[in-house]
């Protein structure tokens, strides 16, 4: 109210200073009328401008990051396809050397198969009987002129020695089929081996189609990568994507297991550096020591399979000459194995521990102990230890999601900002031109708030306007 | 050579780093029980065996635990029945944990009557006890009917010093005069945690049921 007061030329009379204040402010408002657009359309503009410059650079920045973020995942993604292409002309070199390069044996069994085939089936050709020689007698006899009883009795010598061949001649003839039977029966394996060896050969030349199919694909991919094309780079992206989801999906199990892990030796470690020993107010060093054995655990897995190669994440270990390669990779295993007995020890122990508890506490509670089982403890004590024993085994192969994610993680995060930065370009630009916009608002605004005196002053321009027009008109009149 | 020195050197000072991180606070607790063992009070002595056992449980390595009688003129190690810091290891701490539960249970068999109740005596010497064992959190426990009664010629109306401990009366009993007039008992109460607040304990609590004991060690 005071502070109302004081803008009040006469405090008794509140309307009517009111309305003085409101004369004076519209009137050095309309004074100010022109410098005020002036100001308002520069601030207005100089903010539009700044967005806009932001928003620019953020959008040229996203671009450059986008061209890197290309670059790197296309060098990334042809490196891989390289190396399946490369395992597939493995595979293939492999094929051709172990089922091809015993072609020339092969097709030499398969001829002399052919051969011995060829000419068994010769021998079984049939062989017709010879012709009866008792026919060209028997035309020479019925020749004859005159014969009478000579040609009768030579006809009966004939037949009874033309019956003697012909029963010979087909004993004979059922003798040769039972033969060529007999040889088409010893047939029978050499056609089976021919089968088989051409299925071998037909089995191998699918699996190098195969191969070959696989190798097109793979070589279409490395092509498009190599074109550098959108598609490619959008494959990509997605695929790292996926691997990225896949392999958090894989680490989140795993570390599930190293919890697990963690678990099993907690206890015990307090029993080797201490229960009462803290590092900070909630974390015990004993908690930590248990946590180190867990995590060098996983560091001698990631070792073991750097130096097996399944993984690359050291390229020092990867250059390493293969002697040397090996030695680490024993080393890493012995160390694993040895962590791993401890680990087991540590879950006999934790084992001990609670047991020991609990035969403390029944002994406080002064009641008798309950009888258990010796085979139900044994159990859990068992699978502790081959918990124990296992889990570091298994933890080790947390290299290979890890590996994946390191690799995948870049490109995921570089298509985030880029989004991101786009996105944030895009809100600057939208403020940007509401600034534009909002210069005519406010200048409107300001003309609203003196219209009183844009009146007059359009009234006066009016009646100027109107007394010119009459001068003029006038004059016009008194010319014509 | 000059960068396996540097290394060697690193090794070195590694362990330094690891111990400037770590927090020297101590944080193992420290209990001392009270046992009011003046005239009827004495009968109590099973509920008192259910608070040593509670504690027995749920101590840990490295805490530390004392259980002292009330007597005529408790300001004396002598009233102190059994104590102990448990080792370090789990399974070192459960050793102790027995031995000291043996000494309990030979006290309790023979546990006598006392005339009078030196209450502030015994926290006199409770609050000795745990500044010298000096345990991160700090603990006595008064198991008694709180009604002292001091002999001739034992001085103990001058103000005592309990900074940074947690004070605990557990299991006050009602006295037939309590019944009479429940005032009494509640005007007791309240000068008992007057006297234990200006003595600067950090706390005061009453617990009568032995249900409850999980506040004992409640700050864990």
């Amino acid at each position: 109210m005071n502070t109302l007061n004081s803008w009040l030329f006469w405090p008794d009379q509140v309307a009517l200073s009111l309305l003085v204040l409101f004369i004076l402010a519209t009137l050095f408002l309309y004074a100010a009328r022109m410098p005020a657009h002036n100001v308002i359309a520069s601030l207005c503009n100089l903010a539009s401008h700044a967005f806009r410059f932001a928003s620019r650079w953020l959008l040229l920045t996203a671009e450059g990051l986008r061209q890197r973020n290309k670059v790197v995942l296309l060098a990334h993604g042809q490196a891989e396809v390289t190396s399946q292409i490369e395992r597939e002309f493995e595979r293939v070199t492999d094929l051709v050397r172990k089922e091809l390069g015993e072609y020339p044996a092969v097709q030499r069994k398969m001829m002399d198969e052919l051969t011995r085939i060829e000419e068994d089936y010769l021998k079984c050709g049939e062989v017709p009987p010879p012709p009866p020689e008792w026919v060209d007698a028997l035309s020479s006899i019925a020749n004859l002129k005159s014969g009478g009883d000579i040609a009768k009795k030579m006809l009966e010598d004939l037949q009874k020695s033309v019956q003697k061949i012909h029963d010979k001649t087909i004993g004979e003839y059922r003798r040769s089929y039972e033969g060529r039977h007999k040889i088409l029966k010893g047939l029978m394996p050499v056609w089976r081996s021919v089968d088989k060896t051409t299925k071998q050969i037909d089995a191998s030349m699918i699996t190098l189609k195969s191969n070959a199919k696989t190798i097109d694909t793979h070589m279409g991919r490395y092509e498009e990568i190599r074109a550098k094309t959108d598609k490619s780079e959008h494959t990509l992206a997605i695929s790292s994507f996926v691997q990225l989801g896949i392999s958090l999906l894989v680490m989140l199990i795993a570390a599930g297991g190293a919890f697990i892990n963690f678990k099993l030796i907690a206890l015990p470690m307090s029993e080797m550096v201490g229960a009462s020993d803290y590092i900070t107010e909630n974390l015990r060093t004993s908690d930590v020591a248990a946590l180190v054995i867990v995590l060098m655990e996983a560091s001698m897995g990631i070792f073991l399979l750097e130096s097996m190669r399944i993984t690359h994440l050291f390229p020092t270990i990867a250059s390493m000459n293969d002697q040397l390669r090996k030695r680490v990779m024993w080393t890493a295993l012995a160390l694993l194995l040895i962590l791993a007995s401890i680990e087991s020890s540590l879950a006999l122990m934790r084992d001990m521990l609670i047991a020991d508890k609990a035969a403390m506490l029944h002994d406080l509670a002064t009641v008798a102990p309950v009888a258990t089982d010796s085979l139900l403890t044994h159990i859990p004590m068992a699978g502790q230890m081959v918990m124990g024993f296992v889990l570091p085994f298994v933890l080790a192969f947390v290299a290979i999601p890890l590996e994946v994610v390191v690799y995948s993680l870049r490109t995921v995060i570089g298509v985030v900002l880029v989004m991101l930065m786009r996105g944030i370009s895009f809100i600057l630009r939208f403020i940007a031109m509401i600034f534009h916009r909002l210069s005519r608002i406010l200048i409107n605004v300001y003309d609203i708030a003196i219209v009183l005196p844009l009146l007059v002053e359009r009234w006066v321009i009016g009646i100027r306007g109107d007394t010119k027009t009459g001068k003029t008109t006038d004059l016009k009149t008194k010319g014509a | 050579m000059k960068h396996t020195k540097y290394l060697l050197l690193a090794f070195l000072l590694l362990p330094l780093l690891f111990a400037g991180c770590a927090d020297n606070r101590s944080h193992s607790n420290g209990v001392y029980l009270l046992i009011d063992t003046s005239g009827t009070y004495a009968q109590q002595i099973t509920k008192a065996r259910m608070i040593i056992n509670y504690l027995l449980a749920n101590l840990n390595a490295g805490d530390s635990l004392a259980v002292a009688k009330v007597e005529s003129k408790s300001f004396s190690e002598k009233d102190i029945v059994a104590k102990v810091t448990f080792d370090r290891r789990p399974s070192y701490a459960n050793q102790e944990k027995r031995a000291f539960n043996q000494k309990i249970e030979e006290f309790a068999k023979n546990v006598k009557g006392s005339a009078f109740t030196d209450i502030t005596g015994g926290l006199i010497q409770a609050a000795e006890y745990l500044n010298e064992a000096n345990p991160g959190n700090k603990t006595i426990i008064i198991f008694s009917d709180m009604q002292e009664e001091l002999g001739k010629g034992t001085v103990r109306d001058f103000p005592i010093k309990l900074t940074g401990i947690r004070v605990m009366a557990v299991n006050v009993t009602k006295l037939s005069t309590d019944n009479i007039d429940p005032r009494r008992y509640l005007d007791r109460l309240s000068w008992w945690e007057k006297r234990v607040r200006d003595a600067g304990a950090t706390d005061w609590m009453v617990i009568n049921d032995l249900e409850h004991l999980d506040k004992v060690l409640g700050t864990k």
